[in-house]
């Protein structure tokens, strides 16, 4: 069974796509609030896969701590994200991106 | 690893945190009819805080706390001068900004008693960040203060505004706390710990430096310097006023100060790395602040712009490196974030039939209808924009002495063009209040604001100044040993 053993790079190279895709999806996305938040959760995925292979390869165990740390406050911030979404909601009766204007930057 | 010990040297979180679990279920109780109660309790302990802080301040040694031999051999938490310092300001401008928030509340409709819960807890972050030691504490403070500031934002259900400021500062935010994420598993994984010793000590690595972009672009997202500070503007349009008093005074000396902190402590060895960075978002902020709220007309958002281009001029003193501009980052933002405090009491003071002033135009003639507090400001934003007589003018002047003495003579004369250039709004709102035909009376104004509004333009006053300076240079001497 021939097979290609797995180093750090690898790792690596997955967490940078997801945060790279997860990164595109809060920028490009033009439709739907929803997609951002799930974007923003990619994102704190890539890194915790990070923090994990890191933490594996470096023989320490401070990333997996950080990473169960990390988990929890994702939990928490999608639950602010949420409320304020249904906030959001409840004044504007939509949540297309394109109709986030009533303040101009 | 003695708890009790622990605890006590981390006093002003202790008392934070036991109000704050105190009073949440003191409101799940009484509700929404003791919220008047629990906003006064709460700037006290923040207030009892603010004094534990600058008690620990002049013991005059660093403290650390939460060691274990294993994980973190130099604490989790370590506190010095430079951090206590900024932490007792921070705590003192938070209950200041809840003590005069009363009025507005009242006639926005939003005395809840969430809100003085999420300012304590937003608060406590704050303090938190300030004493992390670690990259896993700066990352829960950090979020325990965006967490709040999200929902404070969003404070007003019934306003389209409020809730558009909280989405957009959610979004980015939560984006700007991914980067400084994957900074932080990128600087622990190449220097192989999280501690700020251990990152001290490791050697200088490309991944390590593409770590440390990510983190400076995370905090400085916190600290609204340009190019992060796109959310700045629409949140302090969008979100209640009381709310912004609070965003553009406690928090932002708190994220100023844990920007130099981090670079100070944890990246310190690797200052050729991040000083022409940190210079050149402090060259944009200024910048991009003085240029972007000259065609302005809502006063809020000219005191964002203020807020980007003032974040600016305090990274002149952290470009500078520790030794010349430790000092110069506090004096400059402890100055700035008095006269902001001032200056935001005068705008909750000023409303119209019921209504709060929002444009330039609104402030005309304010020397005839509200004499005292026209006065007020007009010392307050001569502070703010560092015109000599002020005490703002001393911080200025501490700020460009660091980045002329670190040898970066270009950053100090953008610095003066943007002074310039941003004098151009600064008189605008002057020349409102002093020469402009008076427009319709307004309301009556709350004893609380207008104490706020009195208190700090004294400090701030030029009399006083010399007084002050002397306290603040003093505290500042302490604080770079």
């Amino acid at each position: 069974m021939a097979g290609v053993e797995l180093t750090l790079g690898h790792y690596l190279a997955v967490s940078a796509a997801l945060f790279t895709i997860g990164v595109f999806g809060i920028f490009v996305n033009r439709k739907n609030i929803i997609v951002i938040l799930m974007s923003i959760e990619l994102i704190l995925l890539s890194v915790n896969i990070n923090l994990v292979a890191f933490s594996v390869f470096n023989g320490t165990i401070m990333g997996q701590v950080f990473a169960m740390i990390v988990l929890t406050v994702a939990a928490a911030e999608a639950a602010v994200g949420l409320a304020i979404l249904v906030v959001y909601f409840r004044n504007r009766g939509e949540i297309a991106v394109e109709d986030v204007n009533v303040l101009h930057g | 690893m003695n708890f009790l010990a622990d605890i006590t040297n981390a006093l002003p979180e202790t008392i934070l945190v036991a109000f704050g679990l105190s009073a949440l279920l003191l409101g799940a109780i009484g509700g929404d009819r003791i919220s008047g109660l629990l906003r006064l309790l709460a700037a006290l302990a923040l207030a009892a805080a603010s004094v534990a802080a600058f008690v620990q301040f002049g013991r005059g040694e660093a403290i650390s706390a939460f060691a274990s031999a294993e994980l973190s051999p130099n604490g989790l938490y370590r506190v010095t001068l430079f951090t206590l310092f900024a932490k007792g300001v921070t705590y003192a401008m938070a209950s200041l900004a809840l003590f005069m928030s009363g009025g507005f509340l009242k006639s926005a409709q939003m005395e809840r008693y969430e809100y003085p819960l999420l300012v304590t807890f937003g608060s406590l972050g704050a303090g938190m960040m300030l004493s992390a030691n670690d990259l896993m504490t700066l990352y829960v403070g950090i979020e325990t203060l965006s967490l709040s500031s999200y929902v404070l934002a969003a404070f007003r259900r019934d306003s389209i505004m409020s809730a558009e400021a909280g989405l957009k500062y959610f979004v980015l935010g939560a984006l700007a706390s991914g980067l400084l994420l994957y900074g932080s598993a990128l600087v622990y994984g190449f220097s192989g710990g999280t501690g700020f010793e251990v990152i001290a000590s490791a050697p200088t690595s490309v991944g390590l430096i593409f770590g440390l972009v990510f983190l400076i672009c995370g905090l400085s997202f916190k600290a609204s310097a340009a190019p992060f500070h796109i959310w700045t503007p629409d949140v302090y349009e969008g979100a209640p006023s009381a709310v912004v008093a609070f965003f553009s005074t406690a928090p932002k000396i708190a994220a100023v100060a844990l920007l130099a902190n981090v670079m100070f402590v944890a990246f310190g060895p690797h200052i050729d790395s991040w000083q022409m960075i940190i210079a050149i978002i402090s060259a944009l902020s200024m910048l991009i602040g003085a240029f972007g709220a000259l065609m302005q007309n809502s006063i809020k958002r000219i005191l964002a712009y203020s807020s980007i281009s003032n974040v600016g001029f305090a990274l002149i003193a952290i470009a500078a490196g520790a030794e010349l501009g430790s000092a110069a980052v506090l004096v400059y933002m402890t100055l700035y974030v008095i006269a902001t405090l001032g200056i935001f009491a005068g705008v909750l003071a000023l409303r119209r039939g019921g209504k709060a002033i929002d444009t330039v135009a609104d402030l005309n003639g304010l020397v005839k209808t509200k004499p005292g507090i026209a006065l007020g400001l007009l010392v307050l934003i001569f502070s703010v924009a560092g015109i000599p007589p002020a005490a703002g003018f001393w911080g200025k002047l501490q700020v460009f002495t660091a980045g002329i003495e670190s040898g970066m003579l270009w950053l100090v004369l953008v610095g003066a063009l943007a002074s310039v250039v941003s004098l151009g709004y600064y008189l605008r709102l002057v020349w409102a209040m002093f020469m402009k035909p008076a427009g319709e009376p307004m309301d009556r104004t709350d004893a609380s604001v207008a104490a706020i509004v009195a208190i700090s333009t004294l400090i701030v006053f030029p009399i006083l100044t010399i007084g002050i300076q002397f306290l603040l240079s003093a505290a500042a001497q302490a604080v770079v040993g």
